[in-house]
């Protein structure tokens, strides 16, 4: 196990250098004793770390490698039954095993968290405000109440809430989820602590609220200067706000590093894949992305070599017998060696440990720092071949889906018996695209933008309340109930959650058989064409008899793959299909849809509020805003050439997997939240928080206020945008 | 992905295999939970019981012995005799037979109605939500003793029983297809309901496939339950002369004559009771077992 702690990088800022560590790890172990007789469950084995002041450690890993379980055992958050070993010295005190009375004293005024879900973070019967003066009293109980209230209400401001003074009696389920993460930062800042653990505090948020909650954690830094720990799944998010990173895998630190160092000359075959697995919304043609195969080690029963040798791509026989330790790159002993001393033996100690920035788990880090290898490389990437499609004009493709004007509004009621309208929720307001055939459409947007009411609109082949929704050709409004039957084989939905959408009664089996049965095929050929499906999406005949909850995310979503392409539907609707899923299981998902595409040819609708997974797979997209499409073109255009104000910002949200352009880059951070769709903005609905809108003169802006933009072409290409100074913002 | 290319090769080298028998499955898991077993042949006994009961005890049911009122078990009345000298044991097994049917059916009858009525309600919702629970509703507040008192003239004869079964489970389904239609409404917006509705399954398969099997750990613990329940309230009826009709006998009215010697002839009281006990017992263990045995969750059969 590695003991050693990760010295100061040249990232670290020169002031701090000589400083020692605020929160120093060492060597910590979690295990939780198993249940019933169980094995027990080792989450953590032998984690160590150290963040001075101001600096900012990255901790990465998949669901389940243990980089929760740490920080919480730092906090002393774990439940009674954990057993924690190993030492957490904060300013060089030992708080490891420090009794929750006097470990109280320290969580939220030396060291505090930010959690992920902002939901259950705060009391929903207490006002926001009070929750922040109660942090602040608990701490300082000397404090008045009138002085607690102040200092909220100034954190409140600090964290960007309009109208502090007011909000302050606010309760949490008045503020939306980005707001609420805001407060739970305001609280974590409450006390000037030394050290905020952040635990994947943006997964929850959508991505322009992402990019908002990252500059407000910046912000904190500089006005506490506090150390930050940031949790993450996602190594987009924190390329360009850590200073140093710690990938965990399976419970162990595998490389860490500085930031750059592991960016660009990642060591070890794990970080290599993780990179490799995200898309990338700043290259314009990336290929296929790097799956990694297979699935986490159980951590009840590891075995005996390195974890990750079993999905590893230069996986070598002395990888199986023991596990590589945590060393510097020139350290590392040549195989033979490893090979000759038994498993054992501990491990040499480099001299001068202090100066090591970089340290890698892998037997074959010399070989692949000496080869310049990188994911492309140790990786079997899947070659995808191009559509049948791919030669015939766009125009001369025959249209899968046409939707027009299409309109969905929800009534808002209130009383019981006698209902009132006292409003409408304009879910859909007038939306139009076209999809043709082997073509992918990606409709993208934030959360509560209608992307998914359009589509239930579309699947459910009714009469819209405006509009149509011709599939095949064939209007919705005129299907007769047979004609509607027969129409529902040629298209098919995949959903976002793969926990909910399959039947948890009901075998693999006769989960993808339920199209084919409800079409009438005959059982033999249900029962051959089910395990024909089941080979196609990627997964085992034996795992038809089994039920949905014994499968990982990703084989769960193969399944839900197979259903929908039983019946050789020519449209497949995907809602959010990889965004419940790990970066790396998400790769080889999105993989498998772009050669399912290639090989049988349906068009796709995909829906997401992932800009970069939409780049990798979709020929066009239609950006949406409350209700309404904002701007829709190829790809290509949109994402070089955005003229939308919107698409721009969201474009310029994202974070890239990339140190160096992270930090050149200038992102538009977006003011606010998303305008409640029962109460839209006249005129243009984006531009109460559209960044161009103050930048206009003020003929000019009476124009946005009163007067709706439609969709017009720009560029010259299949591209068009709802704006109506679209054509001055493509000149930038 | 190259595992597309792995997997079809293996999907193609062995001979398809069958389909996986959903039935079969729960059968054979059913009856390997050793709870089942035993309650499935306690229930198998108590029925022998029954049937055999009056006619190896050599008293003929509702036979007064006038030598022996009020008397313990003895070699003549296994297990005694009540106050007008009828055998305790004759009068318990024969009671016990309409007390089996009674049981078993309005607890089928009761919990299946109320299976029904809250899927469909819940799952429609509008117009056939509204007439179906004003249905619930009415039922639930009509005085239901009082419509079997009048009624229980009907109950005489051959076949009257099953007039009062119909009548038990009638006025016992409400409160259940409330809570069925509760759930309902929110498996409604899962996912895999939406799946099944977009590829054009009809909605009543939508309900039996998928919405039904979903809440059955809710339906069979209503309907273990309701088996108790109905005996107990045959035998309530039973007391005010309104339940099942003489010369018909149940073991409510065994228990009911029994309950007021329970301390000074405990005999009279101990084995009718001894077999209600033993019969709600193994309607639960069974239940228990096939809650168990549908449920992909439940940890007995998680390897």
């Amino acid at each position: 196990m590695s003991t050693d702690i990760i010295e100061t990088t040249e990232v670290a800022s020169d002031e701090c250098a000589g400083e020692a560590p605020v929160l120093e790890v060492t060597d910590l172990t979690v295990t939780f004793p198993g249940r019933n007789g169980g094995p027990d469950v080792h989450a953590v084995r032998g984690v160590s770390y150290a963040v001075r002041r101001g600096e900012v450690l990255g901790i990465v890993g998949e669901s389940g490698s243990g980089k929760s379980v740490s920080s919480m055992a730092a906090m002393g958050l774990l439940p009674d039954h954990a057993e924690v070993t190993g030492s957490v010295r904060l300013h060089g005190e030992e708080i490891l095993g420090l009794d929750d009375r006097a470990m109280a004293r320290k969580r939220g005024k030396v060291i505090s968290m930010v959690f992920q879900d902002p939901l259950s973070g705060l009391t929903p019967v207490y006002t926001v405000g009070d929750q922040l003066a109660e942090a602040v009293l608990t701490h300082e109980p000397r404090t008045s109440r009138a002085q607690a209230r102040a200092r909220a209400v100034a954190l409140l401001d600090l964290v960007g809430i309009p109208n502090a003074e007011q909000r302050y009696r606010s309760f949490p389920h008045e503020f939306s989820g980005g707001m609420r993460q805001r407060v739970m930062i305001a609280m974590a800042m409450a006390n000037d602590p030394d050290v905020i653990i952040c635990d994947e505090p943006t997964t929850a948020l959508d991505v322009t609220i992402q990019a908002q909650i990252l500059d407000l954690l910046r912000t904190a830094r500089r006005e506490t200067g506090a150390a930050i720990v940031m949790i993450t799944h996602d190594l987009g998010v924190v390329a360009g706000f850590v200073d140093r990173v710690l990938v965990m895998y399976a419970g162990r630190p595998v490389e860490t590093g500085g930031v750059d160092d592991i960016y660009y000359r990642s060591r070890m075959p794990y970080t290599m894949g993780l990179l490799g697995a995200v898309p990338r919304m700043d290259l314009d043609d990336q290929g296929a992305l790097v799956p990694i195969e297979g699935t986490p080690p159980s951590l009840s029963n590891p075995p005996p070599g390195c974890p990750f040798a079993p999905r590893c791509p230069l996986v070598r026989p002395e990888c199986e017998q023991t596990e590589p330790e945590l060393l510097e790159i020139g350290d590392r002993p040549p195989g033979e060696e490893v090979r000759a001393r038994s498993a054992s033996a501990s491990g040499a100690r480099a001299p001068g440990a202090d100066a090591a920035p970089q340290r890698v788990a892998c037997l074959r880090s010399g070989e692949i720092a000496a080869q310049g290898w990188t994911a492309q490389d140790i990786y079997p990437v899947p070659d995808i071949p191009e559509t049948s499609f791919s030669h015939t004009r766009r125009q001369d493709r025959r249209e899968v889906l046409r939707v027009t004007d299409l309109v969905k509004h929800h009534a808002l009621t209130r009383g019981a018996v006698f209902k009132r309208r006292v409003g409408t929720v304009y879910a859909v307001d007038g939306v139009d695209f076209d999809i043709r055939e082997g073509e992918t459409l990606a409709l993208v947007g934030e959360s509560g933008c209608g992307k998914s009411s359009t589509l239930m609109e579309i699947m459910g082949l009714e009469r819209p309340q405006r509009g149509s929704v011709t599939v095949m050709g064939k209007d919705s409004s005129t299907l007769s109930r047979s004609d509607r039957f027969r129409l529902r084989r040629e298209m098919q939905i995949v959903f976002q959650d793969p926990m909910s959408a399959l039947d948890p009664r009901m075998t693999v089996f006769d989960i993808i058989a339920e199209p084919l049965r409800t079409h009438g095929r005959s059982p033999a050929e249900t029962t051959r064409r089910v395990y024909e499906l089941i080979a196609l999406v990627g997964l085992d005949i034996e795992h038809a008899t089994r039920f949905p909850a014994e499968f990982s995310g990703g084989q769960r979503q193969r399944i839900g793959i197979a259903r929908a392409l039983a019946l050789e539907p020519r449209l497949l609707v995907l809602d959010e299909p990889v965004s419940a899923l790990d970066v790396s299981i998400q790769a080889g998902v999105v993989n498998l849809l772009r050669e399912l595409q290639a090989r049988l040819g349906p068009a796709y609708l995909f829906v997401a509020h992932d800009l970069s997974v939409v780049r990798h797979i979709a020929d066009r997209v239609a950006v949406m805003y409350l209700g309404r499409i904002v701007e829709i073109g190829d790809t290509r255009s949109v994402y070089s050439r955005p003229a939308h104000p919107y698409t721009q910002a969201l474009l310029s949200a994202i974070p890239l997997p990339d140190p160096e352009k992270e930090r050149a880059r200038t992102h538009i951070v977006l003011e606010g939240d998303l305008p409640s769709p029962a109460n839209p903005p006249s005129g243009c609905r984006f531009r109460t928080r559209c960044q161009k809108f103050l930048t206009l003169a003020e003929t000019d802006r009476e124009r946005c206020v009163s007067v709706e933009p439609r969709i017009l072409a720009v560029n010259g290409e299949d591209q068009g945008a709802a704006c109506h100074f679209a054509k001055r913002w493509g000149t930038d | 992905m190259n595992t597309i290319e792995k997997s079809t090769e293996t999907a193609e080298a062995p001979s398809v295999p069958p389909a996986p028998d959903r039935l079969k499955d729960v059968v054979r898991r059913l009856l390997g939970t050793r709870r089942v077993i035993v309650g499935l042949a306690m229930l198998a006994l108590l029925t022998v019981l029954a049937f055999v009961g009056p006619l190896i005890s050599g008293w003929e049911v509702g036979r007064r012995d006038f030598s022996a009122m009020l008397e313990g078990p003895s070699f003549e009345h296994w297990m005694g005799t009540n106050r007008t000298g009828q055998d305790i044991f004759t009068q318990s097994t024969a009671g016990l037979q309409k007390s089996l049917l009674i049981g078993l059916l309005v607890a089928l009858i009761s919990t299946g109605v109320a299976a029904l009525v809250g899927a469909f309600a819940g799952y429609f919702g509008k117009m056939t939500d509204k007439a179906l629970m004003w249905v619930a509703d009415l039922a639930l507040v009509l005085p239901n003793f009082v419509i079997l008192a009048i009624l229980s003239e009907h109950f005489i004869g051959q076949g009257g029983w099953l007039v009062l079964v119909i009548l038990l489970a009638a006025f016992s389904w409400m409160v259940t297809s409330k809570m069925v239609r509760g759930l309902t409404i929110s498996l409604r917006e899962r996912e895999y309901i939406h799946a099944a509705r977009f590829m054009g399954v009809p909605p009543h398969r939508i309900i039996l496939r998928h919405i039904l099997p979903n809440m059955s750990s809710l339906l069979i613990a209503d309907a273990t339950i309701m088996v108790s329940t109905a005996i107990i309230g045959e035998t309530a009826l039973s007391y005010f002369g309104l339940g099942v009709q003489p010369p018909d006998i149940s073991l409510g009215m065994v228990i009911a004559a029994g309950s007021s010697f329970a301390t000074t002839a405990p005999w009279m009281f101990v084995f009718p009771t001894v077999l209600l006990v033993l019969m709600v017992l193994a309607v639960n263990m069974i239940g228990d077992g096939l809650r168990d045995a549908l449920d992909p969750h439940s940890t007995s059969r998680r390897s």
